[in-house]
């Protein structure tokens, strides 16, 4: 099972703060984002989300999804 | 050594500047800067949210990058997570230093990258409706100063 996390306005998209998925072998991204909802796979997929897996940037390109990952996609910040 | 926290409960920060001006003692200048809650506007509550893995190591890392750059004798980051009031703070950020340009920089600095590179997302309640709120173009464009 890997865990999406969904951050910022993507919570508000996808319903939820994460989701498991039910991976049985390092997925490519682009696969497991159609398992999605159209709108929320969308929004994930979006030029200013980034990613991290289990607290590492990653780039989305070619990124391949494992078992156990924890992948969060983070939408742009703003603190302070 | 950078003094920097992730704060899940409201701070003090008339407190924590006494405590900061202590431990600096042979500091000449402080410099802070504290960002609260706007009371007016509509604003009922503001929430910060964080992302575990990412916050606070990201946080640490500004302090670093911070400390690295001018000559400090000490920097306090404290900036707040979870639902907020109007009137309370957010964020609290201080330098110490020998001369006082240093400090307004350093603190100038760590106050940019906070707003629009730290891993906060917020979103503010007006009446019974919750924006996200995204950073402005100003807001990178503060961030470009400093590359």
């Amino acid at each position: 099972m890997a865990r999406l996390v969904f951050l910022g306005r993507l919570e508000d998209i996808a319903g939820v703060p994460d989701l498991t998925v039910p991976l049985h072998a390092p997925t490519a991204l682009a696969d497991v984002l159609t398992t999605l909802p159209p709108a929320l796979s969308e929004a994930l997929a979006g030029p200013k989300v980034r990613l991290a897996r289990n607290g590492e940037l990653v780039a989305a390109n070619g990124l391949m999804v494992n078992e156990a990952d924890e992948l969060a996609f983070l939408p742009p910040v703003s603190g302070g | 050594m950078a003094d920097v926290r992730l704060a899940l409960t409201p701070f003090d920060p008339a407190a924590e500047m006494t405590a900061f001006a202590a431990a600096h003692g042979g500091a000449g200048g402080i410099v802070s800067f504290l960002g609260q809650v706007r009371v007016g506007e509509g604003v009922t509550a503001l929430e910060l949210r964080h992302y575990e893995p990412l916050t606070l190591p990201g946080m640490i890392a500004l302090a670093a990058s911070t400390e690295a750059r001018w000559p400090l004798a000490g920097l306090l980051m404290i900036h707040r997570s979870g639902v907020l009031h109007p009137g309370e703070p957010i964020v609290l950020v201080a330098a110490a230093a020998r001369h006082r340009r240093d400090a307004f920089a350093a603190a100038d600095f760590a106050m940019d990258h906070l707003k629009s590179e730290a891993w906060f997302w917020k979103r503010e309640q007006v009446g019974a409706v919750w924006r996200w709120i995204e950073p402005r173009d100003q807001d990178y464009a503060d961030l470009a100063r400093w590359t």
